[in-house]
């Protein structure tokens, strides 16, 4: 059965049929004459992985690179999954369609951990066996990236290598090992040597009798004990050719990132730690990767992504440029900060439709505010609100969290007098909607709240909330999610087990309210005699070994610890860009930092 | 003052699975991409201004399609078709363009009939076609939203023909009605002969002058 006799029955049969404009596609020669074949294999739909900046970047730098070829796969919907299987149809790559397993490596990007049980259902449609040790040299090498990769000990049984950090540099160093054509175990003994690249097998876990991690250490003498995170001093030029797709993806629009890494320091936030330090891009490289980005690909809209777009030094006078230049080009400013220099740049970019802007506050009051190094006043949000609404906007969303660490009743009663106090601003404008997204705080690793404990049950809190914010729009996150990525946020090898046994329950798609199957997780669970209290709402001893301690962020855990006692006490901390340089431990790896730490 | 152009274009297998409004902005796309100044509706959130004739089903492949498009500086159509063949994804052909006056109705108003080439597989394709021809009407039961509706396809159907490829496939053409007095749907009348599409092809739409 051909997949033409599969298409007309699924639901967006465009996402599985390639030929985007901007895609690499390779004759059969280059197919044959080509020394790796890579297959990027992203574990959500097509729609979420076609917004994914790294991978644009990844599958530029590949196939540049000579003697390799680079494709794309996304996870199958799971219409197309069933029809597949049933007519037998392997896991293919969108661009020459060939199956998964003709090529070298697959490269799985980690950007959430909702996303695992996927990553299992792509090896298994793809005619894999899903356990590392099953795979030798006959089967393609597979390996993952991504922010999760720093702790993704809970696919550790499915993944053969982990390329940590930064991988545009270490993939390439990963594809010219290979081409050595060595067997898989003499390969991964030299990856393992790459900076950057964990290998998990060879590292031994032991735990206690309480199921705590007790010890961490390489079998042999060869690899790193804590491998590193690589770190990319000088950015590569933005993709300017990336892939244009039919089908609308989530973010369906040209994307530069301005700068990588954020010092803010917000201790919830594990971007903020793990992309340290912050290194930007020249205002002119960017003018002129945008030039030819928008006219290689004809979008409309511009994305200036980075993790606080508004702390970019030349934010002005690039927004001023690009608007000059392109009087119809509607730019995109994700996660602008909270002030009014914020609502002045979005001014300058939204001529036209002032619709709505979002804004983070994360808590309620000013005390919690400092718990969380989020540092903004009531003053600054109000100040800002009124700045929106007097400049046309009409409408405001603000996200915030509940159960952060240190919360108390009345930090959620904040959030109500807060949000009431935004719209009494928006009142004096007229009709202005103010809505807000309230999501259950997950403790990350890598981060200064590694050690914290979930809390177990925040619905008399949304309850609370509800209640008291009748005529608010609310969005909520779905509380089996938030504790399921808690649980593997912070998980252990154990849990490879758990994940398994949930796929096989048909547990896939998690991330998808309407597919996530808390039966399936959490018989999964019990038959593997594991607790998801255990993982997700433990608060972590002091000098417990943490499953990802042997991972190597460049940030020291002494100054994470640091930064949770501080939090403790309600203390904010300063961000190193602007003012003294707080010894996060980045000055090891990154000589920018290590000359400030000298001075 | 704007530049009405009519372009002609075809669709291949390549993107035959891409749907209307994502071709439309593929589109859109290829045309920034070739710096073609297209005009823009007023308002709150100004879009290219074009409109095509019909769309085009998922799946069905076509060489006969047709749109409106403004532009807001004039071209000959000739500069334009050199500019933007060159934008286009695989399986998207340009044709042709014509300036077109102002004062012609949108080419959907003036959408008659629309003619296809299915290849079907089944049995007796022939004997089939003569049945339904010499009948009166040709039932059609199709659920919408949970609805069952009932629907006669007869007088959707000005042509119908098959020529037998195979033993049990055949090449059915069809003209059938089109525009705003009703459409028929080419996928419905295979299925309504007792046959499966293997593939269906938009070989003709037919315009009523554009004076009348
Ligand atoms: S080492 Fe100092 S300057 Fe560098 S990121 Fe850490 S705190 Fe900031």
């Amino acid at each position: 059965m051909s997949l033409d006799a599969i298409l007309p029955h699924v639901a967006r049969p465009a996402r599985y049929t390639d030929h985007e404009w901007n895609r690499v596609r390779r004759g059969p020669d280059e197919w044959d004459g080509s020394g790796v074949r890579f297959l990027f294999a992203y574990p959500d739909a097509y729609e979420v992985g076609m917004s994914n900046l790294g991978l644009q970047i990844l599958y530029d730098v590949l196939n540049r690179e000579p003697g390799v070829l680079a494709e794309r796969c996304y996870t199958p919907w799971t219409d197309m999954e069933a029809k597949m299987r049933e007519a037998g149809l392997p896991l293919f790559s969108l661009e020459s369609q060939r199956p998964a397993r003709e090529f070298d490596i697959l490269g799985f990007s980690l950007q959430f951990e909702l996303n695992y049980t996927n990553v299992l259902n792509m090896l298994d449609v793809a005619g894999l066996p899903l356990h590392s040790e099953e795979r030798d040299e006959r089967w393609p090498l597979v390996i993952a990236g991504g922010t999760c990769a720093l702790n993704a000990e809970p696919l550790t049984d499915f993944i053969d290598l982990f390329v940590l950090g930064e991988a545009d540099e270490s993939l390439l160093d990963l594809v010219r090992a290979y081409r050595r054509g060595e067997p898989r175990e003499a390969f991964l003994a030299r990856a393992a040597q790459i900076d950057g690249v964990y290998v998990p097998r060879f590292y031994r876990v032991e735990h206690d009798a309480d199921g705590r991690v007790a010890a961490v250490s390489p079998f042999r003498p060869d690899v790193p004990r804590r491998p590193r995170r690589r770190l990319i001093g000088q950015l590569g030029f933005p993709p300017v050719r990336p892939v244009v797709p039919f089908v609308e993806a989530v973010h369906d629009r040209a994307m530069i990132d301005l700068m990588r890494g954020c010092t803010r320091g917000c201790r919830f936030c594990q971007a903020g730690v793990v992309y340290r330090p912050t290194r930007e891009r020249p205002l002119d490289e960017v003018l002129q990767a945008a030039d030819e980005l928008l006219a290689n690909t004809g979008y409309d809209e511009l994305a200036l992504v980075s993790l606080s777009s508004s702390d970019y030094s030349c934010i002005e006078p690039l927004v001023n440029e690009l608007t000059a230049r392109y009087p119809r080009l509607r730019v995109s400013l994700p996660s602008l900060r909270i002030d009014s220099f914020s609502v002045e740049l979005a001014e300058a970019v939204e001529k036209q439709r002032r619709s709505s802007l979002t804004f983070a506050p994360e808590a309620g009051s000013e005390r919690l505010r400092r718990v969380i190094n989020k540092n903004v006043t009531e003053d600054d949000l109000l100040r800002t609100a009124e700045a929106v609404f007097s400049h046309g906007w009409r409408a405001i969303k603000l996200y915030f969290m509940i159960g952060l660490p240190g919360e108390r009743d009345e930090d959620v009663e904040a959030i109500v007098r807060l949000v009431r106090e935004v719209q009494k601003v928006g009142r004096r404008y007229g009709r202005r909607e103010v809505s807000a997204t309230i999501s259950t705080f997950v403790p990350k690793a890598h981060t200064p709240f590694q050690w914290v404990g979930q809390e177990a049950d925040v619905r008399s809190k949304q309850a609370y909330l509800r209640d008291n914010l009748r005529r608010t729009r609310l969005g909520w996150g779905d509380p089996f999610a938030s504790r399921l990525e808690a649980v593997l946020a912070r998980g252990d090898r154990r849990l490879g087990a758990v994940i398994e046994g949930a796929w096989r329950r048909g547990a896939r798609f998690d991330a998808w309210s309407e597919h996530l199957l808390p039966l399936a997780w959490e018989q999964a669970f019990a038959e593997a005699g594991l607790d998801m209290a255990f993982y997700a709402n433990r608060t972590r001893e002091p000098d417990e070994v943490l499953p990802w301690d042997h991972i190597n962020t460049g940030i020291t855990k002494r100054f994470l610890w640091k930064e949770y006692q501080r939090s403790l006490a309600a203390e904010s901390t300063p961000d190193c860009r602007w003012g003294d340089c707080t010894a996060c431990g980045m000055a090891a790896l990154h000589p920018a930092c290590a000359q400030r730490r000298a001075t | 003052m704007t530049q009405r152009l009519q372009i002609h274009f075809a669709r291949g297998e390549e993107i035959k699975y891409v749907a209307h409004l994502d071709l439309m902005r593929a589109w859109e796309r290829a045309l920034r991409r070739a710096g073609i100044p297209m005009a823009y509706t007023q308002g709150f959130s100004p879009h290219p201004r074009y409109a095509t004739a019909a769309p085009l089903p998922v799946g069905v492949t076509s060489e006969a399609e047709a749109m409106d498009l403004w532009l807001e500086e004039p071209m000959t159509p000739p500069d334009f078709v050199r500019r933007v063949a060159e934008q286009l994804p695989d399986g998207l052909t340009l044709q042709g363009a014509a300036e077109a006056p102002e004062s012609w109705p949108p080419l959907a108003a003036r959408l008659r009939e629309a003619e296809y080439t299915v290849a079907a597989r089944g049995p007796d394709p022939a004997g089939r076609v003569a049945q339904v021809l010499a009948a009166a009407s040709l039932p059609w039961r199709e659920e919408r939203g949970g609805k069952l509706r009932m629907h006669d396809l007869r007088p959707l159907v000005e042509e119908l023909r098959a020529t037998e490829t195979g033993p049990d496939e055949a090449r059915v053409t069809m003209r059938l009605r089109a525009g705003p007095a009703g459409t028929g749907r080419p996928q419905e009348i295979v299925a309504a002969l007792g046959l499966e599409a293997l593939a269906i092809h938009r070989t003709r739409l037919v315009f009523a002058p554009p004076s009348s």
